[in-house]
C-alpha cells in the first residue's frame, strides 16, 4: 500500500451559527433570504483537522480535495476552504435543490472514487438538518471503516494505521482502523485558524473544479421525506419570584413538582 | 454527553457553549463580554476595595452649605415614591454599587438612592433637593470612567434604572423615543427588530443608559461612521434642578428656531439638568459586515492604511481601530488559551469593519483594498472573518483591552484626541517618563506599573493610554498627573475625547478649553443651578 494520504473534506454552506434562524411566514422552512451563510462549523473542524495532518506529516499527505454540494454560492466557503489550507476543490451545483444525506453520500462515493482519495474528513452533521447520516451512509456505501464523532485524530507514518478517540458518557473510546477511512469530526477535534490575507490571496488562484448535478445523472436526488410543517418552537413562560422558602415548597406542591 | 448533544440540535450545543463559555473553546467571546457588562464591585471581588474618596484626597472638603439627610428629608421622599423606589444604607448594606465606580477608583458615602418611575417624580425629587440645599448625584448605568456617577461625600443618588421604557418608534423616519434609564444593548435590539441600528456602541452596551451616554456625550466604535450624539440626538426631556421639565422630545430634524438647547445638556455630565427622555435618529441596520484585522510595523504604516481604507472602502468603512503590541500583549495574558489572530507578532494591529447593504460589493472592495495594501508592504499580515464567531473574536481583541488593562490590579486611563500625527507620541512620552521614575516593569511584581498601552479609534483622533497598575499610588498619580495633560495640550489636544470630565479631570479643563469658554460654562451653570446641587465637585 502507498504510503500517501489524499484527504477529502466535505463541506456544506448553512446559516450562520451565530445568527437565530427563523421560520419563513409560509411555515415551509427556514427564512433564507438576507441571512449571512457560512461553513458548517463542524466542517470547518474538519478542514482544519485535514491540514493539520498535512502539516505534520508533510512528504505523507499528497492533497486535500474540497468538495461542496450547493448553491453557486458554496463557492464562497470553498474558497475559505482553500484559504484555509485545502489544495484543490470541488463545487458540485446542486441550485436551489436541498438534498438528503443518502443522495449526498452517492454523489460523494464517486467523488471520493474520482480523487483517488483514501481518507474522507467531514462535520459529523451539518447544523441546518442535524441528520449526522452522511458519513456513516458514505462508509457504508463505500465499504470503509469509519470513525465517527472525533475527538483526536492521530496517523501513525510507519502503519498507515488512524487512531481516533470519540468522547462517550463518562470517558473516551479510542478506536484504530487502517486505510481507507471515513472520520467524522466532534466540536472538541481543534479550533479552526482563521484565513490570512495571504492565503486568501493564494486562495483565489487555487484550481476550482465546477459541475452540476447532471453529472451525477445516476443519483436520485429528490426527496424521499416530505416536509409538513415548520414551526418555531413554543415560548417559555416567564418564571415567577418567591418571598420565602415556605412559598416556594407550596408553589412547587401546587404544581405537583415535588 | 454523547446522547445529549446527539438529541440537541447542533445549532443550540454550539451556542450552549457559546453561552457557557466552557463548551467551546473558541467562543471565548460571549463569556467574556458578559463579565464586562457587570458594572458593579463584584466582578473584581478578590481586588481590594476602593479607598473613600473623601480619605483618598483629604484636600476636598464637603461644602458646609449642603445640608445633611435627615428624618424629614426622607419622610417627603417616602410620601413620593413607593418602597421599591428607595434603597438605604444600613450596617450591612453599603451600597456599594450605587457608591463605588466601575474601576474601583473613588467610593462615596451615600446613605440613600432614590430610583423613581416616572418623571414627575424626578421633578419633585429636583425641586425638594434644590429648595432643601441636598447635594444630588444623577446615576445611569455607573460605568463611567471618570468618576462622574459617583458620589464624593453624602450625596443623594438619583439612579435611573427604572425609568426604563421605549416611548415609541417610528420605523419610517428611524425616530426612536425611549426613557434615559433604557440599557444601551436593549435599545439596540428593539431597534434590530425593525431593521434599524443604535448609532453608538461601545463596551459597556450591556450596562449603560441611553440617557448615560448622551449626558456625557460618548463616543464609541461607530462615531467614524455615524457621527457624535450632538448631530443624531432630536430632542431631550430634562429635568432642571427647580423641577421644571424641559421637553424638546418632539422636535424635528431641521428647526432653525431660537438656540438649539439640547446641546447644552449633550455632555453636561448631570451638572445643569437630568435627562429623563431621549429622541434620537437612528439609521437602518448594516446587513453585510465585514472584518479584518491586520499586523503592521509602525505607526506611519497605521496612518498609511487609514488613508487608503478611506479613499477605497469609503462609504462602507465603519470602524478602524488601531492597538500596539503592548495592548495585545496584556489581552494576551487576560484571554489565556484563545490564540491571537496573528501568528507573528507585529509593533501594530489594525482592526477594519466594513458595513454595508450588499455582501458582495463589500467583499469585492474590501478584498481589493487589502490586496493593494499587503502588495505594496503596507500591511505585513492579516485575517479576515470568514463567519460571525470569528468576526466577534477578533472584536474580542481589541474589546478586550480595557478590562486587560484592569485585570492586574487597576488601571489609569487617559482618552484624549490629539492631531492624527502626534496620536501615538503620548504613549511614547508617557511609557518614557514612567521607565525613567523606575515606576515601569511588566515582570517584577515591586513596581505599582505592569505596562502603559495604547490603541483607540484613529478614524477620530481619539487615542487611549491606559497604564495598567498593580495597585493606584500616588507616585504613578503624580508622574502622569499633570504631565499628560501638559504633553497633550502642548499638542494641540483635547484631555478628553469622549470619557469626560467627571471627578478625575475636574482641574483640567484649562488645559482644553480657554478662560473665557470656562467663564460662559460657569455662568451657565450658576444660571440653572444657583444652589450647586447636582452633581458637585466635579466637572468644573
Amino acid at each position: 500500500m502507498s504510503k500517501s494520504l489524499r484527504i477529502l473534506v466535505p463541506v456544506k454552506r448553512v446559516i450562520d451559527y451565530a445568527i437565530k434562524p427563523r421560520v419563513n411566514k409560509a411555515g415551509t422552512g427556514v427564512e433564507k433570504t438576507g441571512v449571512k451563510f457560512s461553513m458548517n462549523p463542524f466542517d470547518d473542524i474538519a478542514v482544519e483537522e485535514a491540514v493539520r495532518i498535512k502539516e505534520t506529516h508533510k512528504k505523507m499527505v499528497e492533497t486535500i480535495h474540497a468538495v461542496s454540494i450547493g448553491p453557486a454560492k458554496a463557492q464562497d466557503i470553498l474558497r475559505t476552504a482553500l484559504a484555509k489550507g485545502a489544495d484543490t476543490c470541488t463545487l458540485i451545483d446542486a441550485k436551489e435543490k436541498e438534498l438528503e444525506p443518502l443522495a449526498v453520500a452517492k454523489i460523494l462515493k464517486q467523488v471520493v472514487a474520482k480523487q483517488n482519495a483514501n481518507l474522507v474528513i467531514l462535520g459529523k452533521q451539518s447544523i441546518d438538518d442535524d441528520c449526522n447520516n452522511t458519513g456513516q451512509m458514505l462508509a457504508g456505501l463505500l465499504n470503509w471503516p469509519q470513525a465517527t464523532n472525533a475527538a483526536k485524530v492521530e496517523v501513525d507514518a510507519s502503519s498507515m494505521i488512524v487512531r481516533v478517540t470519540r468522547e462517550i458518557d463518562g470517558g473516551e473510546e479510542t478506536v484504530s482502523a487502517p486505510l481507507p477511512l471515513v472520520i467524522s469530526t466532534d466540536l472538541r477535534l481543534n479550533q479552526p485558524r482563521y484565513a490570512t490575507l495571504p492565503n486568501l490571496m493564494k486562495a483565489k488562484k487555487k484550481p476550482m473544479e465546477k459541475l452540476s448535478l447532471s453529472d451525477f445523472a445516476d443519483v436520485p436526488t429528490d426527496p424521499r421525506l416530505e416536509v409538513l410543517k415548520v414551526e418555531e418552537p413554543a415560548t417559555r413562560s416567564a418564571g415567577i419570584k418567591v418571598a420565602s422558602v415556605d412559598e416556594l415548597i407550596e408553589k412547587l406542591k401546587a404544581n405537583k413538582a415535588i | 454527553m454523547l446522547r445529549f448533544s446527539i438529541q440537541r440540535s447542533a445549532r443550540a450545543v454550539f451556542r450552549a457553549g457559546a453561552s457557557s463559555g466552557a463548551l467551546l473553546p473558541r467562543s471565548f467571546a460571549p463569556s467574556l463580554t458578559s463579565a464586562m457588562r457587570i458594572p458593579n464591585s463584584l466582578q473584581y471581588s478578590t481586588k481590594l476595595p476602593p479607598k473613600l474618596t473623601s480619605e483618598s484626597y483629604p484636600n476636598i472638603e464637603r461644602l458646609a452649605s449642603f445640608k445633611k439627610l435627615a428624618a424629614d428629608d426622607m419622610t417627603f421622599f417616602r410620601s413620593i415614591l413607593s418602597e421599591s423606589e428607595i434603597l438605604l444604607a444600613t450596617e450591612d448594606e453599603d451600597l456599594a454599587l450605587f457608591n463605588e465606580d466601575w474601576m474601583r477608583k473613588y467610593k462615596g458615602q451615600s446613605k440613600v438612592v432614590l430610583r423613581p418611575k416616572k418623571v414627575e417624580q424626578v421633578a419633585q425629587i429636583l425641586k425638594y433637593c434644590n429648595e432643601q440645599k441636598l447635594a444630588v448625584v444623577p446615576q445611569g448605568g455607573n460605568t463611567g470612567l471618570v468618576g462622574g456617577s459617583v458620589p464624593v461625600f453624602d450625596e443623594i443618588v438619583l439612579s435611573l434604572t427604572q425609568l426604563n421604557k421605549i416611548r415609541e418608534f417610528d420605523p419610517v423616519s428611524g425616530i426612536l423615543k425611549c426613557d434615559a434609564g433604557v440599557i444601551l444593548e436593549n435599545a439596540d435590539s428593539f431597534l434590530a427588530q425593525h431593521g434599524y441600528v443604535f448609532p453608538l456602541d461601545l463596551g459597556a452596551k450591556g450596562s449603560c443608559h441611553v440617557g448615560g451616554v448622551v449626558a456625557t456625550n460618548a463616543g464609541g466604535l461607530r462615531l467614524l461612521r455615524y457621527g457624535s450624539l450632538h448631530g443624531t440626538v432630536l430632542g431631550l426631556e430634562v429635568v432642571l434642578p427647580n423641577g421644571e421639565i424641559l421637553n424638546s422630545m418632539n422636535a424635528l430634524r431641521k428647526d432653525n428656531t431660537g438656540y438649539d438647547l439640547k446641546q447644552l445638556f449633550i455632555g453636561s455630565e448631570g451638572t445643569i439638568g437630568v435627562i429623563t427622555g431621549v429622541s434620537i435618529l437612528t439609521p437602518p441596520r448594516p446587513k453585510a459586515i465585514n472584518v479584518s484585522f491586520l499586523g503592521v510595523d509602525s505607526y506611519e504604516a497605521v496612518q498609511k492604511v487609514f488613508v487608503q481604507a478611506k479613499q477605497e472602502l469609503s462609504e462602507i468603512l465603519s470602524a478602524f481601530e488601531f492597538m500596539d503590541l503592548n495592548s495585545q500583549n496584556l489581552a494576551r495574558k487576560h484571554l489565556k488559551d484563545v490564540p491571537h489572530p496573528l501568528e507573528d507578532e507585529y509593533p501594530f494591529y489594525i482592526l477594519i469593519e466594513t458595513s454595508g447593504s450588499n455582501k458582495e460589493h463589500d467583499d469585492t472592495k474590501l478584498e481589493a483594498f487589502l490586496e493593494k495594501a499587503m502588495e505594496d508592504g503596507t500591511v505585513l499580515d492579516g485575517v479576515v472573518a470568514q463567519d460571525e464567531t470569528e468576526l466577534r473574536n477578533l472584536w474580542e481583541w481589541r474589546e478586550s483591552i480595557p478590562e486587560s488593562s484592569q485585570a492586574g490590579g487597576g488601571v489609569y486611563k487617559y482618552d484624549v484626541s490629539l492631531p492624527l500625527k502626534d496620536l501615538y507620541s503620548l504613549v511614547e512620552a508617557a511609557n518614557e517618563k514612567l521607565n525613567e521614575q523606575g515606576l515601569l516593569s511588566e515582570t517584577d511584581a515591586a513596581k505599582p506599573v505592569i505596562s502603559a498601552v495604547g490603541y483607540g479609534h484613529v478614524g477620530d483622533g481619539n487615542l487611549h493610554l491606559n497604564v495598567a497598575v498593580r495597585e493606584y499610588t500616588k507616585d504613578v498619580e503624580k508622574a502622569l498627573e499633570p504631565f499628560v495633560y501638559e504633553f497633550i495640550s502642548s499638542k494641540n489636544g483635547s484631555i478628553s475625547a469622549e470619557h469626560g470630565l467627571g471627578f478625575q479631570k475636574r482641574n483640567y479643563i484649562g488645559y482644553s478649553k480657554n478662560d473665557q469658554e470656562i467663564k460662559m460654562i460657569k455662568q451657565l451653570k450658576s444660571l440653572y443651578d444657583p444652589n450647586a446641587i447636582l452633581n458637585p465637585y466635579k466637572y468644573v
